[in-house]
């Protein structure tokens, strides 16, 4: 697989329908696309061009400026330690090096069985939380080195119900429905909008009178 | 926690604060409420209160929220709205908490805002590394739309305003809001050019367009319902309201707390057992980042000061995003340093070179401080690089012992953005104070182990 399936074709397209320029969705369509596949595939980015109109360098030029992104395979579970400041304070290194420990691989890799993928990352916003991690970024806080044992056993021995496989995003997804929309569309189309206009004159009046 | 005012935090222990029920039923005002009350007054109305009400925004620049919206030029349409979700700054944790906890007041402070500007569309962008927070949105995005808060014909009236969660995909540097903007677009999180320096005059698809930063907007919905005057009771003149402060590192207590703007001291964060708790172990406090990884440092002689903006800028630091991290005396300064500027070496956009070349020379000079293989010349050749990104005397706290004053904030940039003048920060502050750390590593490594000895 590669190209969007039907179904998430008709996803992209009612993602692509909510942006004002269709060339918006890249982002949010890239994230589709990962979640499909567990990676961005070239043929995904091909398709994700043709669906908003930009030549698909474009789209990887978009893609790869963007650390989620992954356009290799990586592994069912990316494991991201902080060791930015505040879980660097509190032992984020020692916690990473821990990790890199168990799963016998330095940051930056995959296991060889495909489970895991290492990284060291920035500040995850969890700082008064350190040291924290994130596995396909669901936060992990506090965690301690038994923690960390505990959670690769259990993702191990078949997951944990709270964590999807990698590139899922976001288990629930914003829906408006047809007869919802106020107003979407181009940026040249748009005029002052009529509500606005209307009350901010009926004030002038009234403040006149 | 009862003594402090909560406009923001008022649900964060109400287990089910993120759905439409929960919201209208707990907190401290009527979830919609605000919304209601806006509705009322016409929309030239409600810029004029949140102007009077000097609500700053939260985000890092304390810019006054109802002065940028202001900056709209008026008569070119459309107007847009996006909502900076992006919380990246190392020490930075209240935005997630607020998207999490009660995403119906990020809402309802969309479209408060929406309404007061007459923006077209709402973008609300959430950093793509907080998948839960997304989720919570997205579900009560959903909700609202369903009840008739969101979209055409809101709350039964004309007003009608669409709101679109955006996802991001991992890069700090969107944050800014030029590139936030460029994001938002399709392209590389690059920031643009300046002027025009604010995206109110020329934004997204170029047109006018406000961005507003969670927490900023997620007092809105409170300061409609208890009004202007009500919030400015709270905090100080020039700083009212409440912020949100993130106090991490080496105190008993690390949290997210809410306390009054402009009046609240560092002491009382560290040290009050309602924050911080103190130091752990009875350590002693070395140095302290008082907003973000961007801020210059702050020591044991400026824990006394408020958090307050003008006061803080003067004294060589800034508040920014409400991110403070505590450093005890066990604390190594070269190592400190060198982690903060590693995160601006690696999340430089490389548009600018002084910021692209400079960090990574920064990261590497320090780098091998650390590893023992520096050389003598080594702390001037670092403040020469930082001088190239951030020309002059760079913003750092006073130095009493050393008879050294203050340089007031803001730094000088050779760059379009504040990332690569941030990188600054963290060695000015560092040097200044602690240089005879960085050159005790510079002259004395620690020995490498030997497995034969000389000679044999």
């Amino acid at each position: 697989m590669a190209r969007f399936t039907p179904e998430n074709e008709a996803l992209a397209r009612e993602i692509i329908g909510r942006y004002p320029r269709p060339k918006s969705a890249t982002i949010p369509l890239c994230h589709l696309a990962q979640e499909q596949d567990g990676h961005l595939t070239d043929e995904a980015m091909a398709h994700i061009a043709e669906l908003v109109g930009v030549t698909s360098a474009e789209v990887l030029g978009t893609a790869s400026f963007y650390e989620m992104f992954k356009r290799q395979p990586v592994g069912r579970y990316v494991i991201n330690v902080c060791t930015n400041i505040s879980c660097q304070l509190l032992g984020g290194e020692e916690l990473l090096a821990h990790a890199e420990e168990t799963l016998g691989i330095t940051s930056g890799s995959t296991t060889a069985d495909g489970l895991f993928t290492l990284e060291d990352v920035e500040c995850i916003a969890a700082c008064t939380e350190a040291p924290a991690c994130q596995v396909n970024y669901r936060y992990q806080h506090q965690v301690t080195t038994e923690d960390f044992d505990r959670l690769i056993a259990d993702l191990r021995a078949g997951g944990r119900p709270e964590i999807p496989a990698h590139g899922t995003l976001g288990a629930v997804r914003q829906h408006i429905a047809a007869d919802q929309v106020a107003n979407i569309g181009p940026p040249e189309t748009q005029v002052e909008p009529a509500w606005f206009a209307r009350r901010n004159a009926e004030a002038a009046a009234g403040g006149a009178s | 926690m009862s003594d402090t005012p909560r406009i923001v935090s008022s649900r964060w222990d109400v287990a089910d604060a993120h759905t439409l029920e929960g919201y209208r039923r707990s907190g401290s005002y009527t979830g919609y409420a605000g919304l209601e009350a806006a509705l009322a007054k016409p929309p030239s109305e409600v810029l004029t209160e949140v102007r009077d009400a000097v609500l700053l925004g939260r985000g890092g620049a304390g810019f006054p929220a109802g002065m940028k919206w202001g900056f709209c030029p008026p008569g070119v349409w459309p107007r847009y709205i996006v909502v900076n979700g992006d919380e990246s700054e190392p020490g930075t944790y209240k935005d997630r908490v607020l998207m999490e906890r009660d995403p119906h007041q990020l809402i309802e402070g969309c479209l408060i805002a929406a309404y007061a500007i007459g923006a077209a569309q709402v973008f609300l962008y959430v950093r793509g590394e907080m998948a839960h927070a997304q989720e919570r949105i997205a579900a009560a995005l959903n909700e609202a739309y369903a009840a008739g808060l969101c979209g055409r014909n809101i709350a039964g009236t004309d007003f009608s305003v669409d709101i679109v969660l955006h996802w991001g995909a991992g890069a700090y540097i969107v944050g800014e809001e030029t590139a936030l903007i460029e994001s938002l677009e399709g392209n590389r999180g690059m920031p643009r050019l300046k002027p025009p320096y604010f995206p109110a005059a020329k934004g997204l698809y170029m047109k006018p367009t406000v961005v507003n930063n969670v927490e900023t907007l997620s007092n809105l919905p409170w300061l409609m319902v208890h009004g202007a005057e009500a919030y400015k009771e709270i905090g100080s003149e020039a700083s009212p309201g409440t912020r949100l402060v993130a106090v991490s590192g080496h105190v008993n207590r690390p949290g997210v707390f809410e306390v009054p703007q402009g009046t609240t001291t560092y002491r009382e964060l560290f040290y009050d057992d309602r924050y911080g708790a103190g130091i752990r172990h009875g350590n002693e406090l070395k140095m302290f980042i008082p907003g973000g990884a961007s801020a210059p440092w702050f020591f044991p002689e400026q824990v006394d000061l408020p958090l307050e903006g003008r006061t803080v800028g003067a004294a060589g630091s800034m508040l920014g995003s409400g991110a403070i991290v505590v450093m005890d005396h066990t604390t190594d300064a070269v190592k400190a340093c060198l982690r903060v500027v590693r995160f601006f070496a690696r999340e430089s956009c490389g548009k600018c070179s002084p910021c692209r070349e400079g960090t990574s020379w920064e990261e590497k000079i320090l780098q091998r401080i650390l590893d023992g293989a520096g050389r003598p010349s080594d702390i001037d050749l670092l403040l020469d690089v930082a001088d190239n990104i951030s020309p002059g005397p760079y913003p750092v706290a006073a130095h009493p012992e050393a008879g050294l004053d203050a340089v007031p904030f803001p730094p000088r940039q050779t760059t379009i953005c504040p990332l690569g003048p941030s990188s600054v920060a963290p060695i000015t502050s560092a040097i200044r104070r602690f240089r005879h750390e960085f050159e005790a590593k510079i002259t004395r490594r620690d020995p490498i182990p030997l497995n034969v000895g000389v000679g044999q």
